[in-house]
């Protein structure tokens, strides 16, 4: 995985609460078992005026030519509830997003952000205003990990909670299943002494 | 100390771990199905890694295979959904897994066979890709939803790394009112505290409303905890849970069976034990509920009115307008199944209403058991000549029209009344409109060609002496 550490780019502003997996990758733009060739898809029933013919929708904020290389997403409250589909992320990811900033987030979708290299941030919603409150096209950030702050140019910084996992996690660029396979003996402990408790579990 | 149900469940898993406050918490089982499922196998195989126990792991076609009836073994109701299948079972095969197909009499979906197999039992850590693994906390059992990496990872170490949530208990109080079930108290509180209510806790649900449901409506209630942005939710298993395990294909066999009966006696709550937040709501007012809006926190009683505080967007796009009643609007299309509402009790509901009834002129009406089970206990019953006779079709079990992989839908911006849990932009197809409601609502909207309380339906259903029978 790509780690990640400081990071500038423009944000893309899609101030709408609630917005579900689905929106971020409608299941018909699923077409295989993989987890590549999903980006086109990216909200696709918003981007596209007719996802079928891929006619952009001018009005919405990710083809504005200004957010053209956007890296950041910010949005508003419980950003990627619904269907823990990890191909809402494998898009975003896929797309070049690198970062988002919601109020809160989907469970699901915050953790398969981490799994990928995608820092959620999650911040009050009058920071996400005050940040998101310039004039200027596009709308610059920069984030800095380690320091857990994120700001607009000239503007104020916040600070920002992540779990010592997740941010270990994206900062080292982990593969979680080789971190756990180093475990494997502790596992195998457990299975063992598990077994003689709950025998009917391992049938 | 004084410990919670997930507490206890928490502790029996845990094998260690604690990287930055994560804990290594031990998978006993893990399911997959063919949408989701196929990465996860994918990427596993992509590394050489294989499943460190696959007689816990189980593979199962449900979401993109047909639903209608006499279905292929590869039939999709997708465009290129055959692919999901034909390389699901391919990669099942080859990692050794449990197998359960399209053609299989076992087959479901996920969260409905899992108890019917005894997959799911009181006290097991069980996890599937997919966001409604929670409904699987009705057994007792510590169940939540994953992505496809860490469903990969569970396969292939036998451990899940994730910090503790926090914790919530709901404790329903009061009488559910005749024709008011489950799924109407669940849209009651995600309509009272918003989507995000729940947001990250594990919620115990208890109290006496909960202990008079029925199992199959406990698991309709923790379905919905998703809804509410919960990460999962949980009921403390009691005798009809354990009871209803008994025999069951991966239930504990004869020779365990007493030491696993004596477990599950202590998977509940200490009396002083301490959540993170309680609410304590009582369902004695609830009325028949329905969504209105895309959002499940949408949710009125169906006399209702919306609401003046709409938003612009959702009201656009089910066009409708502040202040209207819902009822105003005519249906083309209703839905019943799914792993919300497609268990037997709810089509007995269904069928209660239905019963000796037509479906208005241009409903397109469909319903789809959860499972092969379901159809069979359904049929056994002559509850499929009911649905029949009053206009709807009777489909082969799966997701089926819970939501919009490509293929066959409801024409845009067609209103439909659906005993799912999804009302998404889309989910059902793209302009499609889902009003979100119980089975008995669906049935009796179907017949009236609008939005309609089935109160009035299951009070005439109640005089008629015959109908006894559907019931009991
Ligand atoms: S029935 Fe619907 S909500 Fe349930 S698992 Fe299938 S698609 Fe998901």
């Amino acid at each position: 995985m790509t780690p990640f550490t400081q990071h500038t780019g423009i944000a893309v502003r899609l101030l709408i609460d609630n917005v579900d997996t689905d929106q971020i990758i409608p299941s018909y733009e699923m077409k295989t078992t993989g987890q590549s060739g999903l980006s086109d898809g990216l909200f696709a029933g918003w981007r596209y005026l007719d996802p079928a013919k891929r006619v952009p929708d001018p009005a919405f904020a990710l083809n504005a030519p200004a957010n053209q290389g956007a890296t950041i997403l910010i949005a508003g409250e419980n950003f990627g509830c619904g269907s823990s589909r990890e191909h809402a992320v494998w898009a975003l990811a896929e797309f070049g997003i690198r970062c988002v900033v919601a109020v809160s987030f989907g469970e699901i979708f915050h953790g398969n952000c981490l799994r990928n290299s995608i820092l959620p941030i999650s911040l009050p919603r009058e920071a996400i205003t005050k940040l998101t409150a310039t004039d200027a096209e596009p709308l610059r950030l920069s984030v800095d990990l380690p320091h857990q702050e994120i700001s607009g140019e000239g503007a104020d910084a916040f600070g920002f909670e992540i779990d010592p996992y997740g941010k270990r996690l994206l900062l080292e660029g982990l593969d979680p299943i080789g971190l756990t396979l180093k475990e494997r003996p502790a596992i195998d402990a457990f299975h063992a002494a598990d077994k003689a408790r709950r025998s009917w579990v391992y049938r | 100390m004084s410990q919670t149900l997930f507490d206890k469940l928490w502790a029996i898993h845990r094998v260690g771990g604690e990287t930055g406050g994560a804990d290594l918490i031990a998978i006993d089982r893990t399911m997959l199905h063919e949408r989701t499922g196929a990465a996860a196998l994918k990427a596993l195989a992509s590394r050489g890694l294989g499943p460190i126990a696959p007689e816990r792991v189980f593979a199962v076609m449900d979401h993109v295979v047909s639903f209608k009836e006499g279905r292929g073994k590869n039939e999709s109701r997708a465009p290129g959904g055959d692919i999901f299948i034909t390389e699901t079972r391919a990669m099942a095969e080859a990692a050794g897994i449990h197998l359960i197909d399209s053609d299989d009499a076992r087959q479901g979906i996920v969260h409905v066979i899992a108890p019917e197999l005894g997959i799911v039992l009181p006290g097991v850590s069980i996890v599937c890709p997919d966001s409604h693994t929670c409904s699987l906390g009705a057994y007792g059992a510590l169940a939540w939803g994953v992505g496809s990496s860490d469903a990969a990872h569970a396969i292939a170490t036998g451990v899940i790394r994730i910090k503790k949530p926090q914790q919530m208990r709901v404790t329903l109080e009061g009488v559910l009112a005749d024709g008011v079930s489950a799924k109407d108290v669940a849209l009651a509180l995600i309509a009272a505290y918003g989507a995000g209510g729940g947001a990250r806790m594990a919620i115990e649900f208890d109290g006496p409303v909960v202990r008079n449901l029925s199992i199959e409506g406990r698991m309709t209630l923790c379905n919905m905890a998703v809804e509410f942005a919960a990460f999962t939710a949980l009921i403390a298993p009691d005798d009809h849970v354990v009871e209803s395990l008994k025999g069951r294909g991966f239930s504990p066999d004869t020779a365990d069976w007493d030491a696993a009966a004596a477990h599950w006696q202590t998977l509940k709550t200490d009396p002083d034990a301490a959540f993170d937040k309680e609410i304590i709501f009582d369902v004695s007012a609830i009325a028949p509920m329905v969504t209105w809006g895309t959002s499940p926190e949408d949710a009125i009683a169906v006399s209702g009115k919306v609401p003046a505080t709409a938003n612009d967007r959702a009201l656009d796009y089910m066009g409708l307008a502040q202040g209207q009643s819902l009822a105003e609007e005519s249906i083309a299309g209703a839905f019943i199944g799914s792993c919300t509402n497609g268990r037997l009790s709810d089509l007995r509901q269904a069928a209660e209403v239905l019963r000796g009834r037509q479906v208005a002129d241009g409903v397109q009406a469909v319903c789809v058991p959860g499972s092969k089970s379901v159809r069979r206990a359904a049929e056994a019953e002559g509850l499929d000549k009911i649905f029949r006779a009053a206009g709807f079709s009777w489909g082969a079990p799966g997701c089926a029209m819970c939501f919009y992989a490509g293929g066959e839908t409801f024409a845009p911006e067609a209103r439909v009344i659906s005993s799912t849990n999804r009302n998404f932009e889309g989910r059902q197809g793209p302009g499609v409109r889902t009003h979100l409601a119980s089975p008995a609502t669906v049935a009796a909207s179907a017949i009236a060609g609008h939005i309609a309380d089935p109160r009035g339906y299951l009070a005439e259903a109640a005089a008629e002496p015959e109908t006894e029978a559907a019931r009991s």
